[in-house]
């Protein structure tokens, strides 16, 4: 049977999250809790979590989280490491064995800074430089996969339930104002740690529930700058979609929320001149970015989340709000789990961004 | 005495024929007339004249006509065939090049028959065009990509684009080759539909210019009725370098076409032969294109896009990449099925590929080298249909060009006779009477009723795979499974095979 990433394979799946807008950190124990409400969701081959601000002590240095097939695949990859980063600190991946998660690969963290000459001489912006030196490991080093490489975040995942995935890395140890989760139910078997979500790159994190229609044309638009779509899974696409129009493009989320899930033209047409002229220009200057077909997806990066709906909504996603807290869930029985006494709780239209940001930086 | 025996025979059922003289008076060709004799009057025809173009068989009003292919037979041969030995024995006795009309019609592989697209089942709902908005609009030109702000608003009005409300366009055919009343057709359809039409390289009719938003001009190597008025009429220019049935050679309409009112518009005396040029004499290299797109942007102040129109040959991908780089904005591949009012026959037949392989090979090239966004692609040389049309855009095209499929809807039989401007239709002539059957009101309807027909047919399609913008159909070659495909031909198409 093809690996992930020689063949494409649809999945649905459960995704939840939780932010505290001022910043008071959160256990991980809370949204791998929460994931269990939603376990028939899932298949128990794949799930993953993602947490913001987990490594204050690190939080200037990147954190690359990486699996290896085998010694040769870890050798070469810290040789790369070495001579383009300069690493602070790097350890094994504290895990919690289990009968529940097997076949697990080598897993490793990495706290690292470019190399300042490198980084001078490649005269790329430092979050280019990174970005090249991820999608390189995964395209070039053969067995060794980057899943990780934001700073002050990680991702965590495995193939396996959620509430199995949360126990087996030792979540409840961690504690972040952010988490965003995924359960996956993959309708092929991908047997690869490396297809399980949330799926990252630099310090945005994408989980996803649907399959989107517009996969290969997302996928050939996108690898013509510079990424390489290298898992075939929807996830991956939408993240180098993000990275791509928020940081290469210098969109707001709101904007990007309008290439990706772009309002209907005849929805264009009621907004008034200004706003209509906006949108019909980011329609027609990323037509290729507008991913059709169900999804749900979390978006977590550094400071905050958006949360966002294929435009005919397809997908469930429920929004609730107590206090500072805010939660994110494709079911509402997740979201209680976390929170019994809800002050609002709500189903975003389809193509609404809901945006979810801290009420001040965390440093 | 004539070595060869008609194509086509008439069999005119006696016992219906009521002897009204329809066919006598709707033939052009002159195949059927009158002869009295001792016995009385008689209707014959003259099966030598016969293009099979089943106009008196439309106007029978007792359906006592057909015409049938001759039964008469050659002995038998997989070398020297038919039609092999009726051209020898026509160029034999005249000396002549052969010649031919409309598109390629030889046995070469269709490949949009050996594609088959995708549906969506159980893992993501496909989505129903009777209940939810399904997109067809598109937007042709170059996309830069750039965001720029200022004071915090991003600029709205970077460069000039093609807005159609579906990916269809008529594709170019000049007043001259097609008869007045079919351009007419032609732009007001294109008007109705909200897409455009294309003058081809016979300038643009005074009587047209109110229809300039739905028109493309072009400009070709005669330069025929190229003047800074017609390059402004239209909403964007097409520089022709090539067309799908003859590539490499350029256009010859006969002084006969060349009525007063065709020389006015291609301003050129009238009866003479108005003969374009095979290259563009200013165009021997890419360099010199650039200088013509910019001369052209420059005559029209960067308001229009521009087309650059070539003829899919061998070395497609290279000169599309060229032409990317080129400055224009729009890069329309002719496949070698594409029709003409006439080519050498040896041509039309012989040279050029497949506008399926050229498509998938050019946008993969675009694509590969980053510069696929430079441009936008429209796919023409024989778009039989709305799938044809899905399969295009899912192959990589942004539109695709159709003129068969529209002059067929105008009452075309594809006889393939338009050398001979006497197209009983009134589409290939400029014979006043014949001119006359073609009813522009009539005509436009057919043509806004055949392509609103397609474009249902395509919302159904997309609604099937789950797409609800044509938008997210381009270039999604996942949406296609070859059938009966070696693995180079999936290769170049970029698609798998069917089952994988």
């Amino acid at each position: 049977m093809k690996r992930e990433g020689e063949t494409r394979i649809p999945s649905g799946c459960a995704i939840a999250s939780v932010i505290n807008k001022n910043g008071l950190p959160i256990n991980g124990k809370v949204i791998v809790d929460s994931m269990t409400t939603m376990h028939e969701r899932s298949n128990g081959l794949g799930g993953g979590f993602a947490g913001y601000g987990i490594y204050p002590q690190y939080k200037d240095l990147y954190a690359f989280h990486i699996f290896y097939d085998g010694l040769a695949s870890r050798e070469e990859c810290e040789k790369f490491l070495d001579s383009d980063f300069e690493i602070v600190n790097l350890s094994k991946i504290p895990v919690k064995k289990s009968p529940k998660i097997v076949d697990e690969p080598l897993i490793w963290r990495y706290f690292v800074s470019p190399n300042p000459n490198k980084l001078r001489d490649s005269h790329l912006d430092e979050k280019e430089y990174v970005s090249k030196a991820v999608i390189h490991v995964n395209d070039a080093i053969k067995g060794a996969y980057v899943f990780s490489s934001g700073k002050n975040m990680g991702v965590f995942k495995a193939v396996g339930f959620p509430e199995d995935v949360g126990e087996f890395y030792r979540l409840d140890e961690y504690e972040g104002y952010l988490w965003t989760a995924h359960g996956r139910y993959p309708t092929n078997t991908p047997g690869w740690w490396g297809g399980a979500h949330p799926f990252s790159m630099l310090d945005y994190s994408v989980v996803h529930n649907g399959e989107i229609s517009s996969y290969d044309a997302n996928r050939r638009y996108i690898e013509m700058f510079g990424y390489k779509c290298n898992l075939l899974t929807d996830t991956e696409v939408i993240t180098y979609i993000i990275d791509f129009l928020i940081r290469k493009k210098g969109l707001t989320l709101e904007e990007t929320a309008s290439v990706i899930a772009a309002p209907f033209w005849t929805t264009i047409e009621e907004k008034d001149k200004e706003k209509a002229e906006l949108l019909t220009y980011l329609r027609k200057t990323f037509p290729s970015l507008l991913i059709t077909g169900p999804f749900s997806i979390i978006l977590g990066f550094n400071g905050g989340l958006m949360a966002l709906n294929d435009r005919l909504k397809l997908r469930s996603m429920v929004v609730g709000e107590k206090g500072d807290f805010v939660y994110v869930a494709s079911e509402e029985c997740a979201i209680r789990k976390m929170e019994p006494n809800l002050e609002k709780i709500r189903t975003p239209k389809g193509g609404e961004p809901v945006v979810v940001r801290l009420n001040k930086e965390i440093r | 005495m004539s070595y060869v025996y008609a194509d086509y025979e008439i069999v005119r059922d006696e016992k219906r024929c009521i002897g009204c003289k329809a066919c006598v008076k709707q033939c052009g060709n002159g195949v059927h007339s009158v002869i009295n004799t001792d016995k009385g009057e008689f209707i014959i025809a003259d099966e030598t004249k016969c293009v099979a173009c089943h106009r008196c068989v439309c106007f029978c009003p007792t359906r006592a006509l057909k015409v049938v292919k001759t039964d008469l037979s050659f002995k038998n041969g997989a070398n020297f065939k038919e039609t092999e030995i009726r051209e020898i024995f026509k160029q034999a006795a005249t000396g002549g090049v052969l010649l031919s009309s409309m598109g390629c019609a030889e046995d070469y592989p269709v490949y949009f028959d050996k594609i088959l697209i995708n549906a969506s089942q159980v893992t993501n709902p496909p989505i129903d065009p009777l209940r939810e908005p399904m997109e067809t609009k598109v937007s042709l030109g170059k996309r830069t990509g750039e965001i720029v702000r200022e004071n915090g608003r991003i600029k709205t009005d970077l460069y000039p684009m093609l807005d159609l409300e579906m990916p269809i366009m008529f594709s170019a055919m000049s007043y001259g080759s097609i008869s007045k009343n079919a351009h007419e057709c032609l732009a007001r359809a294109a008007e109705k539909l909200g897409i455009l039409y294309n003058t081809g390289e016979g300038g643009l009719h005074k009587d047209f210019y109110k229809y300039g938003k739905n028109t493309i001009v072009q400009v070709a190597s005669g330069r025929f009725g190229v003047h800074k008025e017609y390059l402004n009429a239209g909403a964007a220019i097409e520089i022709k370098m090539g067309q799908g049935a003859k590539p490499g050679i350029g256009g010859h309409l006969p002084g006969a076409k060349i009525t007063a009112d065709v020389s006015m518009t291609r301003m050129i005396p009238a009866g003479t032969d108005a003969i374009s040029p095979a290259p563009h004499h200013d165009i021997y290299s890419i360099e010199d294109l650039r200088q013509l797109v910019y001369s052209l942007k420059e005559a029209t102040e960067y308001k229009k896009p521009i087309i650059v129109k070539v003829a899919a040959v061998h070395n497609i991908a290279s000169i599309a990449s060229g032409i990317a780089r080129s400055g224009a904005d729009i890069i329309a591949i002719d496949g070698f099925r594409g029709g003409t009012g006439a080519a050498p026959t040896r041509i039309r037949d012989n040279v050029g590929i497949p506008i399926e392989l050229a498509l998938a090979a050019v946008d993969t090239r675009l694509r590969e080298e980053g510069i696929r966004e430079n441009v936008s692609l429209i796919a023409g040389g024989s778009i039989r249909s709305s799938s044809d049309v899905v399969k295009a855009i899912a192959l990589g095209a942004d539109a695709v060009y159709v003129a068969t499929a529209a002059l067929i809807a105008l009452g075309c039989h594809l006889c393939r006779s338009c050398q001979k401007g006497k197209c009983n239709w009134g589409i290939a002539t400029q014979i006043p009477e014949l001119v006359a059957r073609l009813d522009p009101d009539e005509g436009s309807e057919r043509l806004v009723n055949l392509v609103t027909a397609w474009n249902r047919e395509i919302k159904e399609l997309m609604g099937g795979m789950g797409i609800n913008s044509i938008e997210a159909l381009k270039g999604n070659r996942l949406m296609l499974r070859g059938i009966g495909l070696n693995e180079k031909e999936l290769g170049i198409l970029g698609i798998m095979h069917a089952g994988e």
